[in-house]
């Protein structure tokens, strides 16, 4: 299996990452090979292999559903890359 | 007494707690190197000003109760900070100061600890030898432009140079245990929920571990202690009573079942680390433990199951970076094409390429392909270890296939990167605990470790290993101080 220029450019849209002609070249050398190095895992049967889904094999505790900060929105805000009083601002979305 | 800076934790501990040393003293000792090491180029964010002011707090009132009484420290730039910038090595990241501590960095600051600064790292702690840092690469204070090995670069160099008496490292893959052997330095990698991932900037969630890296096994012991705990910020922090690790701290070894693996063994490794190994084994019999040959079948597959996981995770985590709400924005006319731009401005190519490849993995048609099966063979890997650690206590191996390479000599070869980690990547896959130590040197007197690999929460058998290894592989070294300037 390879992978063609038209699916390097699907990904990066899927990765919402923009990528020119000239790096998706250079990513679709470097996918293949890491791809051929990977494919290696074909060479094992695992019909009958659970997969496996946590290493710590703990099931995830529950709390009470409790506010513990209040009055963050200042916190929150301060690494914004634009801001506007009480609000993220981004490009407008709706017509 | 010997130079401030080239003391162990425990020296300097000791010396503050018998009024020997200042804070202060040892703080501006620290600073005083490192204003000479630029050159080295491990900060990326130095908190200098700070950290005097507070060691000078530390010593008008010293509690001399805390297990790290006024000592400065410098931590890889991978724990969010509060109110010094944590950049991950990231352009991306590379205005974002938090609001918030990270649970293992607040674990230091509450056992008396000051902090030094932020360590270059790997960005995103995607890589092995530091050079994908926004900030540059790294250099190994073993020798001139030499990578200090990563992702936890700038820490092992630091901790290798003098710069800081110990660090804590994160590990996914290696990246404290291969960084730490190629500079001569201890990193242990914990169990899988030992210590807590809150403020630690996520790469690949199921495998993410914080760690200690030092000078020494009796150094990593004591931090250890400091950083293990639960917390219930972090969902798979676990709950489990934490052992006082450098109090239990032993050479007594006899009898212990060590085991070797075949399967570590492999094509083209140096005759140099082949040796490594073999004094290793040689050393554990003379402490009295029991060597056994084991078998791990499926460690081939380690690393291109981990290629996929890694990545996958990562994928996710770092949908996170839109520009948004934090961190670095990229104009564009539209939202989409704001996302676009700001991530392929902010981002660098190895970080790119992981989430081109776990993006690729978890798309529609090939999950059951490339994922769920990645997770299957991540079972056999860990019903491998289970297998063996029916039969031994703790197994014993190379930390790395090769000693440090040179600056810019696998960077254009991502596979070849990645077989860095063939020995370190199949103890995240299985949340093992792992810690590499010194162990010699190659032709080149670069350094080379020994890996030992425990059972889950059995971090004091392994410390208790590598304590006794130490004391008979009794490494030094040799540091040339190259890269001083006046």
């Amino acid at each position: 299996m390879s992978i063609d220029l038209k699916t390097v450019k699907h990904i990066s849209k899927l990765a919402r990452i923009s990528i020119d002609d000239e790096k998706a070249n250079k990513l679709k050398g470097d996918l293949n090979n890491i791809f051929e190095f990977i494919e290696k895992l074909n060479e094992l049967n695992t019909d009958n292999v659970q997969a496996l889904t946590s290493i710590a094999e703990t099931t995830l505790r529950f709390r009470k559903d409790e506010i513990k900060s209040e009055n963050i929105r200042e916190k929150i805000l301060k690494n914004s890359p634009e801001e506007n009083k009480d609000f993220f601002v981004v490009p407008k979305v709706v017509e | 007494m010997s130079d401030i800076t080239s003391q162990s934790l425990f020296e300097l501990t000791s010396n503050i707690k018998e009024k020997k040393l200042s804070s202060e003293e040892i703080t501006k000792a620290f600073i005083n190197r490192a204003e000479k090491s630029k050159k080295l180029n491990v900060y990326v964010t130095d908190n200098f000003e700070k950290a005097i002011d507070q060691s000078k707090k530390f010593d008008s009132n010293p509690n001399l109760d805390f297990k790290l009484p006024g000592i400065p420290i410098a931590v890889k730039d991978l724990f969010c900070t509060n109110g010094v910038r944590t950049t991950a090595g990231s352009k991306i990241l590379n205005n974002f100061v938090p609001t918030y501590e990270s649970t293992v960095t607040q674990n230091l600051w509450s056992q008396g600890a000051i902090l030094l600064g932020k360590l270059n790292c790997d960005e995103f702690a995607m890589g092995s030898s530091n050079e994908t840092s926004f900030f540059g690469n790294v250099q190994n204070p073993v020798g001139e432009n030499l990578v200090p090995g990563g992702s936890s670069g700038g820490s092992s160099a630091a901790v290798a140079a003098n710069l800081t008496p110990v660090t804590i490292g994160t590990d996914t893959g290696g990246s404290i245990r291969q960084p730490a052997s190629f500079t001569g330095t201890v990193g242990l990698k914990p169990t899988y929920g030992s210590c807590s991932r809150y403020g630690i900037v996520a790469f690949a969630s199921s495998l993410d571990q914080a760690g200690p890296m030092t000078k020494n096994v009796r150094d990593c012991s004591m931090l250890l202690e400091v950083i293990s705990s639960f917390d219930q910020k972090d969902s798979t922090s676990i709950d489990y009573k934490r052992n006082y690790y450098s109090k239990e701290l032993s050479k007594d070894i006899k009898g212990k079942k060590i085991g070797i693996p075949k399967e570590y063994r492999v094509d083209n490794m140096p005759d140099e680390i082949e040796q490594l190994w073999k004094n290793g084994i040689s050393y554990a019999k003379d402490c009295g433990a029991e060597i056994i040959d084991i078998s791990l079948p499926h460690t081939n597959y380690a690393l291109p199951a981990y290629y996929i996981v890694a990545p996958a995770e990562a994928s996710s985590n770092l949908a996170r970076y839109d520009g948004v709400k934090y961190g670095f924005r990229s104009p564009g006319q539209n939202l989409i094409e704001m996302y676009e731009k700001t991530r392929s401005e902010g981002f660098g190519d190895e970080v790119k390429r992981r989430i081109m490849i776990g993006t690729y993995v978890l798309s529609s048609g090939y999950y059951d392909a490339y994922y769920l099966k990645a997770q299957k063979v991540r079972q056999l890997i860990k019903k491998d270890f289970d297998d063996a650690f029916s039969k031994v206590d703790a197994i014993l191996t190379p930390s790395t296939p090769s000693s440090a390479f040179k600056i810019g000599e696998k960077t254009n070869d991502p596979v070849s990167m990645y077989l860095n980690d063939i020995f370190t990547v199949p103890i995240n896959l299985a949340g093992l605990p792992g810690i590499s130590i010194p162990a010699g040197k190659d032709k080149n007197n670069y350094p080379l470790g020994l890996q030992v690999i425990g059972k889950p929460f059995d971090e004091q058998n392994i410390l208790n290993i590598s304590y006794a290894l130490e004391d008979k592989i009794n490494f030094k070294n040799d540091i040339s101080d190259w890269w001083l300037s006046e």
